[in-house]
């Protein structure tokens, strides 16, 4: 189970951007957290992920208790999560090819030996041709560049998928494809996944729960939810 | 209308820059032809002494006439050229492996480590270069070498600059944070991610290098301080012709001088038009 409680965090001192936050991923659940833009998720997302060091809080990886993050967290903790992005442009090398792209957490940690097994694979699972992964970002469009990011996210067998805003470039049919696809490895391998986003229709289709994130921080973060839609509709517990 | 009055305008700028690029282009090809083709296929000797010929004029036997012991002066420009070129190419050279280094991992350790090293660069600059590099070249006895370590020792302050900021933009990436979350290490975002980004900027800092440390390298023999006065190279080609100049004899001076600037001033030029690809938004204006 991947806990998250009391966590505050900000980019500068003593002006935290998310405040004592509390939520849990079960192993094998999908949670769907919603939010206008601006208010902070994103900064969850990236603390949740190891990514980002909080001001205060605890965070527990199953069990585990996070002293560390970035590059000081033990590799078998930050490998435990695979990350996909809103932006595949920013989050994708422009010198890598798609291929590179997807075997470069292999290289990272040593298992080149997998690379031609596994890239092939993922390659399919994603809908992506052996002429695509023979070419560079700027070579391909957005949509085919996130099921790239996808592909890299999922190439280490992750425990936890966070994906942060990972359709909001996309177009449906594409939206749709990925979603199956991140669906499809959540059920075969009991991943747990934290979905971020602002579309209520898709996060409330997709994940098991849907959590807004006015339900997060209470009254409490007001200042800067108060032009927010009304949390009303969204319960847990939605599926 | 607006469209009109941007094409009138614009239309000769084009032109000026592609006629710009072209003649930099010619001369720096003609540069490394006679560098590397003219001394191994033209068998004379640019130290070959003719008392009975010195300070001869500019005639057709000797093009840019002879020196106050009759060697010829063209064939020491090309010998000269072909020494400050050397010396500016590898002095270059070697400013930007050490300035990329250093920026590179200043930025990729950030915080403590980050401050320190870009207040040392801070106090390295503050002395002027050319000071910094007589002490060094003082060190060692006259030669190329203490003149290409000078140079290159006093000029990757401003390739650290550069790098370091291209870097700390390319860290805060996502992905980089997409490499972290697939275990790699500190080590292998640099080397893999962050310093290929920066090498575009690096070599252009290189090529923007060599006419600066050309001229680093005159001034050094000018002072008589680099290269011994009998070698030829632009600096001291200059520097020995002083007393003639003073009795009317012009073209000692003229010559060495037109290599030493039109040179430069062409390599500045293909590098201002790269840079322009690079950043196109960045008006190229030339930087030395």
């Amino acid at each position: 189970m991947l806990e998250l409680s009391a966590v505050t965090a900000g980019y500068e001192p003593r002006r935290p951007v998310l405040r004592d936050i509390d939520l849990d991923v079960e192993q094998g659940e999908s949670v769907g957290l919603l939010g206008p833009s601006g208010c902070g998720k994103s900064t969850l997302a990236r603390v949740a992920a190891l990514l980002h060091r909080p001001e205060s809080g605890h965070v527990v990886v199953d069990g585990e208790t996070v002293h560390d993050w970035r590059y000081r967290a033990p590799r078998e903790l930050r490998t435990a999560f695979g990350v996909v992005f809103q932006q595949p442009r920013l989050s994708a090398d422009p010198r890598l090819r798609l291929a590179a792209l997807i075997a470069e957490p292999l290289r990272a940690v040593g298992r080149t030996g997998e690379i031609p097994r596994r890239v092939e694979e993922l390659a399919a699972t994603v809908g992506l041709g052996a002429e695509l992964l023979a070419r560079r970002p700027h070579e391909v469009s957005d949509g085919q560049l996130q099921r790239a990011c996808l592909a890299r996210a999922l190439v280490l067998r992750p425990r936890y998928l966070v994906c942060d805003e990972m359709t909001a470039m996309l177009d449906a049919s594409t939206t749709a494809a990925l979603v199956a696809v991140v669906e499809d490895y959540r059920r075969e391998s009991g991943a747990g996944l934290l979905a971020v986003g602002h579309d209520r229709t898709l996060l409330e289709r997709w994940c098991g729960r849907t959590v807004h994130w006015s339900q997060l921080t209470g009254d409490r973060g007001g200042d800067r939810a108060q032009d927010l839609e009304p949390a009303g509709r969204t319960a847990p517990g939605t599926a | 209308m607006a469209d009109l009055t941007w094409r009138a305008t614009a239309a000769p700028r084009r032109s000026t820059r592609t006629w710009r690029v072209s003649t930099s282009a010619v001369v720096v090809g003609l540069v490394v032809l006679a560098v590397l083709v003219v001394p191994p296929l033209v068998n004379l000797d640019e130290q070959a002494v003719d008392l009975g010929a010195k300070l001869q004029p500019p005639s057709w036997a000797h093009p840019f006439g002879t020196d106050d012991v009759g060697r010829d002066l063209l064939l020491r420009c090309v010998y000269g050229l072909r020494v400050s070129l050397l010396v500016g190419v590898v002095a270059a050279v070697v400013a930007t492996v050490i300035g990329t280094a250093v920026g590179a991992a200043a930025a990729a350790f950030g915080g403590w480590a980050d401050r320190v090293v870009m207040r040392l660069v801070d106090l390295f600059s503050s002395v002027p270069h050319l000071l910094l590099g007589i002490f060094i070249v003082a060190m060692f006895r006259p030669g190329v070498w203490p003149v290409v370590i000078s140079v290159g020792l006093t000029h990757w302050l401003s390739t650290a600059r550069i790098v370091r900021a291209e870097v700390l933009s390319l860290r805060s990436r996502p992905y980089v944070d997409a490499a972290i979350s697939g275990g790699a290490s500190r080590w292998r975002v640099t080397v893999r991610h962050l310093v290929p980004g920066v090498l575009p900027q690096a070599g252009l800092a290189a090529v923007l290098m060599v006419p600066h440390a050309i001229w680093h390298e005159s001034a050094l023999s000018f002072l008589g301080l680099g290269l011994p006065t009998h070698q030829a190279s632009l600096g001291t080609l200059v520097q020995s012709a002083r007393g003639s100049l003073l009795a009317g004899d012009w073209w000692p001076t003229l010559f060495p001088g037109l290599f030493i600037i039109v040179p430069t001033l062409a390599i500045a030029g293909l590098a201002g038009a790269w840079r322009e690809r690079l950043n196109p938004r960045r008006r190229s204006e030339l930087m030395l």
